[in-house]
């Protein structure tokens, strides 16, 4: 899947083939037919202008997309290439030392586990793009499964009921933190670290002595987000049926895309490019489907997992408010201006945060079945971030996708798997999750440093 | 510079705003008509910005009274003026350096198509609205970061340009460009006179200002203290009514005896 990102994301390259040169080129001359040669027999085609050197040309073909290729990384705009290497590189290794690593089982059971630390990246990204930090939401998501746990095993409320007050509390946690960062004017990075631990210690206090409830897990939403519940109960069928969905969607939205930037006459994609997309993107989809069915079929956390992606990509790139999100990120003052509503803003991304936490925390319940003390501790928070960075949102706000979301929480999960395999203590995790972190994070600097350099900070 | 309209388009009469003990504006008035770029000058502190300011809403006036199109209007907020049709484009320009040049000319109004952001449409209408204004720049779909001071300040003033406003502010449009782009910037203020649109031009620079402004108002300590049509105008007497030159002992006297003879 981790193809995906590059078809979906908005700042792929667009296929100019140097018609912007050429037509910007043209409205510089006043004396146009002197230095142009139209050609006769193709209205459409742009006129051979002269081209200023500085103006960013791509050649046609496979040689036009190497030299753009590394003329952006020359710049520092690595996109998803660091994670997709790292992904390469860790599935080697693991491989090398566990032949089980790249087994069925063991993939499936990676896309499983993925999807609750997912949930929290999810609305890390948002946060992240605001260029801030939410470290609360691993303790989110731990109170986030005691309510439900609370509402639903002792106080017998309908458990879909108690899940959505659980989401709804976990907005609304949200929502406290970021009044008192946009209202208030306290830095993020505080209010949420005050909230990391109070709203642990809340949870703390709700589970009381017992320490741990049990959910019962034979229906409801713990059943639907557990380890035994499946994508149209295991069916073959399921598995191709969602690859071949998120193939034909992507098709039909290139095409639509590509007819409708042809009527209004800029710049598009050519089909051999959209095809090579949407190929790379069926590719992936559908191995992905075959090795998911190989061991039992398509998790039903994943599913939702991944439809939360595609729901969010889309809020925040074709919408007004992910629009919003990006000019927040990218400069306060410019959005002010623009008529944005900067708190409305920051408190709302502080609320999807929470509420991510808190759908995370419903995950990690079904995982477990329960809602313990140490639910949301630990690396949790850590791994969430850690995703988030990994998959190429920069700490430094304004750029990113959700998508990374996605990538970060594959290397990460590949990592906390393969080190259960080789039987890892703990403390080993600690380190190397630290380390890997640490790797993302110094590729997000340096890569910011080079953007600098290249006149693209 | 034939007026083109007998109203002005905007027109500030007695404008008054204080900061706590600090009085910014004291009876300030200032016209705009359509088709006319009148360049506001004076010192540091003479309350330009200010004054510009109190027309985009930043800051509410405390007295006075702002007309648009001859009728009285109250503008509180940056959206107040915008929703009368005044840009502004201010000296740090306020561009989100990693949203492209589309989503900068359109940041706060983007163009919905079946509640989804137009991208194609957007586009489509930024590549004309920069054609026509001959402005050049690399691609539409590169970050702001990527482009050069004189590119950005262009997009800037195109950006202001975009919700077909009837007033411009331009508020040292040229003070951080070179050559080149400076003559740039000024031939893109005569084409949004060519529009026939009010332009303010804020300028520290009298070259800028003696080519291509018709009026300079100038404003001294908070006050008006003269304003002048540009042809008829030295450019000492400019320098004059800034620095306040012509208000000294001598010219009080002068004053004085004259008031005395007419007596």
């Amino acid at each position: 899947m981790s193809d995906t990102s590059k078809t979906v994301k908005s700042d792929s390259p667009e296929p100019e083939k140097a018609g912007t040169a050429t037509k910007l080129g043209k409205t510089e001359g006043v004396d146009e037919t002197q230095d142009t040669v139209a050609p006769a027999d193709d209205p459409t085609a742009a006129p051979v202008a002269v081209v200023d050197p500085r103006l960013l040309v791509r050649e046609e073909g496979l040689k036009g997309y190497l030299t753009e290729f590394k003329r952006k990384v020359k710049g520092g705009e690595l996109g998803s290439l660091p994670v997709v290497v790292g992904l390469i590189v860790i599935w080697t290794i693991f491989q090398t030392q566990n032949d089980r690593f790249l087994s069925a089982d063991n993939l499936s059971n990676i896309s499983y586990f993925m999807s609750a630390t997912g949930m929290l990246a999810i609305g890390l990204v948002f946060v992240l793009l605001l260029g801030e930090i939410d470290l609360s939401v691993g303790s989110v998501s731990g109170l986030s499964s005691t309510l439900f746990a609370v509402f639903a095993v002792n106080h017998g409320v309908n458990p879909w009921l108690s899940l959505v007050l659980a989401v709804i509390t976990g907005v609304a946690i949200g929502s406290l933190q970021g009044w008192f960062f946009a209202k208030v004017g306290v830095p993020a990075f505080v209010v949420t670290l005050a909230g990391f631990l109070g709203w642990n210690g809340l949870m703390l206090w709700l589970l009381g002595d017992s320490g741990t409830i049990n959910i019962p897990s034979e229906s409801g939403p713990v059943h639907l987000l557990g380890q035994s519940s499946f994508f149209m109960d295991q069916a073959i069928i399921g598995a191709y049926l969602l690859a071949g969905l998120a193939v034909v969607l992507s098709l039909v939205g290139n095409l639509n895309e590509q007819r409708r930037r042809k009527a209004a006459g800029v710049p598009f994609r050519p089909t051999s490019e959209i095809l090579l997309r949407v190929g790379a993107l069926a590719l992936a989809a559908f191995v992905s489907a075959a090795v998911l069915n190989d061991a039992a079929g398509v998790s039903n956390a994943l599913v939702i997992f991944l439809a939360a992606l595609v729901i969010v990509d889309f809020v925040l790139r074709r919408t007004t408010y992910g629009r919003q999100v990006f000019a927040v990120g990218g400069g306060i003052e410019a959005a002010r201006r623009a008529g944005i509503n900067v708190p409305m803003v920051r408190i709302s991304v502080f609320a999807i945060s929470g509420g991510f936490a808190a759908i995370g925390g419903m995950f990690f319940a079904g995982q477990t079945a329960s809602a313990t003390l140490s639910a949301g501790g630990g690396n949790t928070l850590m791994l969430a971030i850690a995703a988030a960075v990994i998959g190429g949102t920069s700490l430094f706000g304004g750029r990113g996708s959700v998508w990374s979301a996605l990538l970060g929480m594959l290397v990460i999960q590949s990592i906390q798997t393969g080190l259960d395999l080789l039987n890892m203590n703990t403390s080993i995790q600690y380190m190397i999750t630290g380390g890997v972190l640490l790797g993302a994070v110094v590729i997000d600097s340096v890569s910011r440093k080079s953007q600098k350099a290249a006149g693209r900070g | 510079m034939v007026h083109v309209s007998a109203t002005p388009v905007l027109a500030l009469r007695g404008v008054s705003k204080r900061f706590g003990a600090v009085q910014a504006l004291t009876d300030v008035d200032l016209e705009v008509h359509a088709g006319e770029v009148v360049a506001l000058v004076g010192d540091n502190g003479a309350g330009k910005s200010t004054l510009v300011k109190t027309i985009a809403g930043v800051h509410p006036i405390d007295e006075g009274v702002i007309e648009w199109e001859g009728k009285p209007v109250s503008i509180t907020k940056p959206h107040d003026a915008q929703g009368l049709g005044v840009a502004t484009v201010y000296q740090d320009l306020a561009l989100c350096d990693n949203l492209d040049v589309v989503g900068n000319l359109y940041l706060g109004r983007e163009l919905l198509h079946r509640g989804v952001i137009d991208e194609v449409t957007m586009e489509k209408n930024a590549r004309e609205l920069l054609s026509t204004l001959s402005i050049r720049i690399p691609s539409v779909r590169i970050p702001i970061a990527s482009l050069s001071g004189g590119q950005r300040q262009v997009v800037a003033i195109a950006r202001a340009l975009i919700g077909e406003p009837k007033v411009v502010i331009l508020d040292e449009p040229t003070a951080a460009l070179g050559v080149e782009q400076t003559a740039q910037v000024l031939d893109l203020v005569e084409r949004l006179r060519e529009r026939n649109l009010g332009v303010i031009l804020i300028s520290h620079n009298m070259a800028d200002v003696k080519a291509v402004a018709d009026t300079v108002a100038v404003l001294r300590l908070g006050k008006n203290n003269g304003s002048f049509p540009v042809k008829d105008t030295s450019h000492e007497e400019i320098i004059a009514a800034i620095t306040g030159a012509t208000d000294n002992a001598v010219t009080r006297r002068a004053e004085r005896r004259t008031a005395e003879a007419a007596q």
